[in-house]
């Protein structure tokens, strides 16, 4: 099975993020960057499928120069080949936009699956794998917590996880999956996985040469905008409860009214 | 899900923070390649053994046969040698892995030390195609583990007065001694045992369970207590004349692998370093007395600088010697430099961070007092500080003062 994985490079998670306010877009120089976690969920679902499919795994990423060392991490975990998609007028676009981009991409392609991490920690939408699947014409499947594939029958089906449990739906392929966190352990990408994603193809790509039309990227083009924002107060003092018998009818009022209960 | 690309590069990079952790940036010194290396260790050590190496070191424990294949999955055993199912990572590779390692425990470091260092090193440099085939694989995997036996009871500083001897006796060889104080001894599935014969001192591979070799755990241990050491007893075992270790003759060969995971040690004791100032550091953050955190008390902040500059100046210097022995310009008396330095700078760190800890500091609820007591022993194996101190007063002198 041909499997492409879609991911993003985003500030370390646990890095406090700051928005640039020239462009009102993430300030991505100020910090580390890192590979999406989900999107490792998602990478190594898609090594194990094609594990034991005797398949292949490419992985595609659209973002700044900087972007390909996520590539590379998914090298070193084992995917075959990487594709980045690299152009300046990419800058600022939203949901709308990137999935377009990503869906010209992919069209152009050969596979059985897409697999995404079922949102990034920096936007945190879950647009783009709707959005992508939409505009692929494919089976959306989202919020995966286990991924089965038949190959004969070319048909997936998942748990898709809910509040309640788990709902099963099944597809056909190609489908476009994406994946939750509960769906298995990401590997560590072992020294010979290190040593040999050197040699791994990574190709870059433009808008040119994927045909995608700079009018539908980029933030100029983009549907949403950012008007204003604003820092998050700090954090004011807070409701000391001390205990004389009544601490714990204070604490379920608290709960409750933040909608915690 | 915005993708707002910024395109670096017209305002030049934004100044980086301070990490408190690796407060010169030595991250910066390292390759792609490098850095994947050492997240990868860095990444298992938080996951598979801070939670656990407490419990293991207060109940003497270390869980060899969960751990090794855990340990060769990621390519850790004899990562630094080519072929028979190693990576083949460079020498700063090498020692950044070892640092992490030891971040976690430096029973931890020293059982991947000894395996690949003083087991795997030796085989791979000195040992037939026959040996390396049979040995190395399973020892890269982790479902073999072996052992390095020099060191005997009246024979430390001094190994050219061993007393184990083999002698030849036909075609086959008989060997008869003891080894003390070996690493991963009493669980090992093949020892590498230097004993002198006529022809010097030569290396065996003596399997677990030949018979007349015994393997006895040593108890009663302050450090290290989370790694096992053994005693080897060799009581006429007969090995063929295909268990001795072709390639090297006289103590060169023993010597050679001792500087191999030194090499190691030089970057591994900052890891512990590394662990007990990062404990310290966020335990003063907490800590409040006098109705503030103690971390913004003058001698806490003085012990911090000073710890700070130890553990940088230390990195750059493994790092440095790292970078020599990628470029074949190592010598041993760099070694013991090195090892002689970041072992003490870090014993020092240990101990400063201890105080800031009260209490707590003797506890293993934190890290620090076991990374200081392990240390003891790494300050004095593979090598003694006093005899690296000899080996360095050697090499700017010219003068011996020891043999």
């Amino acid at each position: 099975m041909k499997i492409i994985v879609c991911v993003k490079q985003v500030p370390d998670t646990w890095a406090e993020k700051r928005l640039d306010p020239a462009t009102s877009r993430l300030d991505r120089a100020s910090g580390d960057a890192v590979l999406n976690e989900l999107d490792e969920y998602a990478v190594e679902e898609a090594l194990r499928i094609a594990e034991a499919t005797a398949g292949s795994v490419t992985v595609v990423t659209m973002g700044p120069e900087r972007a390909a060392e996520a590539l590379r991490k998914t090298l070193q975990m084992g995917a075959d080949a990487a594709v980045h998609l690299l152009d300046e007028r990419l800058a600022g676009s939203d949901a709308v936009g990137t999935s377009y981009a990503l869906a010209t991409l992919l069209a152009a392609r050969e596979f059985d699956l897409v697999l995404l991490g079922s949102e990034s920690t920096d936007a945190r939408t879950s647009l783009l794998p709707a959005m992508l699947a939409e505009r692929l014409g494919l089976p959306q499947m989202t919020f995966a917590a286990q991924v089965e594939v038949d190959p004969v029958a070319r048909t997936v089906r998942i748990h898709r996880q809910t509040e309640a449990g788990y709902d099963v739906v099944e597809g056909s392929m190609p489908a476009v999956v994406s994946v939750v966190e509960k769906i298995n352990e990401p590997r560590y990408p072992s020294f010979k996985g290190i040593m040999a994603a050197k040699k791994k193809p990574l190709e870059t790509v433009s808008l040119a040469d994927a045909g995608i039309d700079p009018e539908q990227v980029g933030g100029d083009h983009a549907w949403s905008a950012v008007v204003d924002f604003a820092q998050r107060p700090p954090r004011g003092a807070g409701v000391v409860v001390s205990d004389d018998g009544q601490a714990a009818h204070q604490l379920a009022d608290f709960l409750a009214a933040e909608k915690l209960l | 899900m915005s993708s707002d690309q910024s395109s670096a590069g017209a305002k030049g990079p934004a100044k980086a923070a301070i990490d408190p952790l690796d407060f010169v940036d030595t991250r910066a010194l390292l390759s792609g390649e490098e850095r994947a290396i050492t997240d990868t260790v860095r990444r298992f050590v938080d996951d598979k053994i801070v939670n656990r190496v407490g419990g293991w070191f207060e109940n003497g424990e270390f869980p060899a046969r969960e751990i090794a294949p855990q340990l060769g999955e990621i390519g850790l055993l004899g990562m630094h040698l080519d072929g028979f199912g190693c990576a083949g990572t460079n020498a700063v590779s090498y020692g950044q892995a070892c640092l992490e390692l030891e971040a976690g425990d430096s029973g931890l470091r020293s059982f991947v030390s000894v395996q690949g260092s003083l087991a795997m090193f030796p085989i791979r440099a000195y040992g037939s195609q026959e040996q390396c085939e049979q040995w190395l694989p399973p020892m890269a995997t982790g479902s073999t583990i072996g052992c390095f036996g020099l060191t005997e009871p009246d024979s430390g500083s001094d190994p050219g007065s061993m007393r184990t001897r083999a002698r030849r006796d036909g075609s086959d060889w008989i060997l008869n001694g003891r080894k003390m104080w070996i690493t991963n001894g009493s669980i090992a599935d093949v020892a590498v045992v230097w004993a002198e014969t006529d022809e010097g001192v030569r290396g065996f591979l003596v399997p677990s369970g030949t018979p007349g070799f015994g393997q006895y755990q040593i108890h009663q241990k302050m450090s290290l207590r989370a790694s096992d050491t053994g005693e080897l007893v060799l009581d006429d075992v007969r090995l063929p004349d295909a268990a001795v270790l072709p390639g090297v003759h006289g103590l060169r060969g023993p010597l050679s692998c001792l500087t191999e995971a030194r090499f190691g040690i030089l970057f591994g004791a900052l890891g512990a370093a590394r662990a007990s100032y990062a404990a310290a550091r966020s335990y003063a953050m907490e800590r409040q007395q006098f109705g503030r955190p103690i971390a913004g008390f003058q001698l806490t902040q003085a012990k911090f600088a000073s710890m700070v500059s130890a553990l940088s100046q230390g990195t750059l210097l493994a790092l440095h010697l790292g970078r020599m022995k990628d470029d074949g310009r190592l010598a041993p008396d760099h070694v013991s430099l090195g090892k002689m330095s970041n072992v003490r700078t870090a014993l020092d760190i240990c101990r400063l961070a201890r105080t800031i800890l009260g209490a707590n500091g003797i506890s293993l609820e934190y890290p620090v007092i076991r990374h200081m007591t392990n240390l003891e022993s790494v300050l004095t194996y593979e090598g003694t500080e006093e005899v690296h101190a000899l080996v360095v007063g050697k090499a700017v002198t010219g003068l011996d003062a020891f043999r």
